[in-house]
């Protein structure tokens, strides 16, 4: 995979996520108790051995700079190649915002033409999940596509659920004979993972083709105006899958994580997860701590109650605190008998002694950073 | 011209052999410490928290584990264009090479990783102690006191002063005389092992012990009090805090246990002070439902299936259904079976204890007696080892993969 790079896109939009990305983009959300959703997208092509990466930012890309740095902690410091952030900005022909995806890809294409690799694989990022691209890779070459679109089929979705996503249709020799885009009405459950894997020149010419046009639309104006003209092919993943696309759906795949399966797909299966190191210490548990069911990361002192939780790092659970299908993001702090069920904490939320927040399991709390309560 | 005012010399070396198991493939500073630290952390933290950037690290019993993990230091920000950290191992000379004979030894073989950063102080520290001292303001008293070598003392409890090389001092703390282990100590002032050499004049006495018959080329044997009796001004800096030399398995017990007390005098979570590791790439640990763990630490990758109380678990430990730990140590990367009992025991990185077995075990069990244990009689598993189902190990035995059949108890 030496000769294959990675575009990940970061600006998807992401209005269901309400406070959660009112200052971050959903690749810089915090995801799984030590993660933002980037690193899974990050790792996955570190694990396959992509050296030379790309990641397109768009909107309040701050907190996702400060994550990445210099790419050190995936091992994307690198000479040759290593991790390109490529913001927009503004020249004589540039607006300084990408209109699309294909803008995107249209206003970067030096770094594209320079690099020496000969496949791209592009991704988005809200889209967590633990894999290598090295067996889609094999059946895109095997099966001579232009480009391969890499979908899960999801049979428990709801519609509401799909109608959120880009939906495919395949027939019997998995050539994608349809795409919708957010359908009202959803006609599949095949749901693109937003992963896709081109040749590089082809990829070139299609983004010259279609920003000359004034089209900046990956899906829409690569993928589906091409159906009939290029081989376009899907490759079903049947891994464990979290699409971050909504708070409910947010909520419940965190909450997903403590079976002991999805635990494995999504830290072990493919590789390790690799995220920013901080330095924390080891969690401590008090005497009348009681844990059960629940994912805690490095710095959290726990003296309360814990069960069915994610704590990020650093969370403090005060004694006689009670906290319960809660997600506790980083440094947020939980006083002595404050009771808490069915909530999502940003960071830095402190909740003062003894009070109580009980929202529902399909419809849990969201507490916004630094609020105190 | 690269210059650094003052050059830290760590020493690594020493076998640590009264660890025993834990240091037989492995150097002492490289011992696993605290959930997710080695020994070595606490000197190569304080040295940057202290602004010291250049650093050698003196290294000759199997220095494997210890170089990968020290690595280009970047864990530490040690990772500099100038300076920064460089393994000093032995080396063969033009005509002969030789081992590091002693402490003093070791640096004087190493004169020209020193002066190529020109410094004026050199400062010396040791690998097998945990605390976290700041090392400029020892080098602030050094320069204030116009001194040629400062030592770091400690007060310990006088009791225990017959155990140190206390320095006898006078009121403005100038080292007047220095007494290896006193039956009868007239101070209770202990070195630290932790000197600042003028290095000019470190220099000048390295060379001077090296062509000295006899000398053992030790720093508390022979340089130190050669310096004393040659009256070169000589003063101790007096450290407030935590400290433990962690050179046995009951002080290296000890100094784990003490990070479980409610407000540990050794305080990691210190935002200005931290102490840094190389980390693993694990995920958050997980607590089963049915899991107890109460006054115990945990890290990352830990899968906690059974009741852990008063222990330390690092990184990647599991522990299944009904197992119980109780005031253990369990290293990276130890598997628990079922149904295991594991008392009073440190076991070391990777081995994999099976279902049903009882690792401290003794003849006569008493819950009260359990809890209130002090870690006497530590049971000491050794690193890689796969301990089968129903293996009971007595309490107070260390055990490797050479002997660990022939102490396995019968019950």
């Amino acid at each position: 995979m030496r000769d294959t790079m990675g575009i990940i896109f970061t600006g998807e939009s992401n209005i269901s996520l309400q406070e959660l990305t009112l200052r971050r983009s959903v690749a810089a959300l915090p995801f799984g108790g030590r993660y933002r959703v980037i690193d899974f997208t990050l790792s996955n092509m570190i694990n396959s051995g992509i050296t030379n990466v790309g990641l397109i930012t768009q909107n309040n890309y701050h907190s996702l700079m400060d994550h990445l740095d210099s790419g050190k902690q995936w091992d994307l410091d690198r000479k040759s190649g290593g991790l390109f952030i490529l913001p927009p900005y503004v020249s004589h022909d540039n607006t300084g915002w990408y209109r699309g995806e294909i803008d995107a890809l249209h206003n970067n294409m030096s770094y594209i033409r320079r690099s020496p690799q000969k496949t791209v694989v592009i991704s988005g990022s809200s889209m967590v999940c633990n894999l290598t691209f090295e067996d889609a890779m094999e059946f895109h070459r095997d099966n001579m596509a232009d480009i391969t679109v890499i979908y899960k089929e999801d049979k428990k979705a709801t519609n509401e659920e799909l109608s959120r996503h880009t939906l495919i249709r395949t027939d019997e020799s998995n050539r994608v004979w349809d795409i919708e885009v957010k359908p009202a009405v959803p006609m599949s459950d095949k749901v693109s993972m937003e992963m896709y894997i081109i040749d590089k020149r082809l990829f070139e010419y299609l983004i010259e083709e279609c920003a000359a046009r004034g089209q900046y639309d990956f899906n829409k104006d690569i993928l589906i105006k091409n159906l009939n003209k290029i081989r376009i092919l899907g490759y079903p993943y049947d891994g464990y899958l979290a699409k971050i696309d909504s708070v409910q759906s947010y909520f419940t795949h965190n909450l997903e994580l403590f079976s002991s399966e999805n635990f494995q797909e999504l830290f072990h299966h493919a590789g390790p997860v690799y995220t920013k190191v901080k330095d924390e210490v080891p969690a401590k548990y008090g005497d009348h701590a009681v844990a059960a069911n629940s994912l805690v990361a490095d710095g959290c002192v726990i003296e309360g109650h814990v069960e069915n939780c994610v704590l990020f790092r650093g969370v403090k659970i005060g004694e006689g605190a009670v906290v319960k299908n809660s997600i506790i993001m980083q440094d947020s702090e939980i006083q002595e008998k404050a009771v808490l069920e069915n909530v999502i904490l940003d960071k830095e939320v402190i909740i003062r002694k003894g009070r109580h927040l009980i929202g529902q399991e399909c419809y849990p709390v969201v507490i916004r950073k630094k609020a105190v309560i | 011209m690269v210059t650094k005012k003052c050059v830290a010399m760590l020493l690594a070396g020493g076998q640590g052999s009264r660890l025993g198991v834990l240091t037989k493939n492995t150097a002492k500073p490289a011992v696993p410490f605290g959930g997710k630290y080695r020994i070595i952390d606490f000197p190569l933290s304080n040295c940057t928290n202290s602004g010291i950037d250049t650093i050698g690290v003196l290294t000759q019993y199997k220095p494997l584990k210890l170089n990968s993990y020290i690595g280009i230091g970047q864990p530490w920000d040690l990772d500099r264009l100038n300076g920064g950290v460089t393994i000093l191992p032995p080396y063969m000379k033009q005509t002969a090479g030789e081992w590091y004979s002693g402490t003093a030894n070791a640096i004087c073989q190493n004169i020209e990783f020193i002066e190529a950063y020109h410094p004026e102080y050199v400062l010396i520290l040791s690998g097998d102690q945990i605390y976290k001292m700041d090392y400029s303001a020892m080098l602030e008293f050094h320069e204030e006191k116009n001194a040629d070598v400062t030592i770091a003392i400690l007060e310990v409890p006088w009791e225990d002063a017959g155990r140190f090389g206390i320095m006898n001092t006078d009121e403005d703390n100038r080292i007047y005389e220095f007494v290896e282990k006193p039956k009868n100590p007239i101070s209770n002032k202990a070195s630290m092992g932790i000197y600042i050499f003028n290095w000019k004049k470190l220099r000048q006495y390295l060379m001077e012990d090296q062509s000295t018959p006899g000398s053992s080329n030790d720093f508390g044997k022979d340089i130190i009090p050669k310096m004393l009796k040659d009256n070169e001004s000589m003063y101790a800096f007096p450290f407030k805090g935590y400290w433990r030399d962690v050179g046995t398995i009951q002080s290296l017990w000890e100094a784990n246990m003490d990070l479980l007390e409610e407000a540990p005098e050794l305080d990691l979570y210190d935002p200005g002070w931290r102490i840094y590791s190389r980390n693993p790439v694990e995920p958050p640990h997980f607590i089963a439902l049915g899991a107890n763990v109460r006054r115990c630490i945990i890290t990352e990758g830990g899968i906690i299936y059974g009741d852990v109380y008063h222990s330390i678990l690092f990184s990647g430990v599991t522990v299944g259904r009904g197992s119980k730990i109780h005031n253990s140590i369990l290293m990276p990367n130890v598997k628990v079976g079922e149904n295991t009992i594991i008392e009073n025991a440190i076991v070391a990185e990777n081995t994999v204890i099976g279902d049903n077995c009882y690792i401290g075990y003794r003849a006569h069990t008493d819950e009260d007696d359990m809890m209130d244990a002090k870690g006497n009689e530590i049971t000491v598993i050794g690193e890689n080892l796969v301990l089968p189902s129903g293996y009971k190990l007595g309490k107070g035995i260390m055990i490797d993969s050479d002997n660990f059949l022939a102490y396995q108890a019968v019950v």
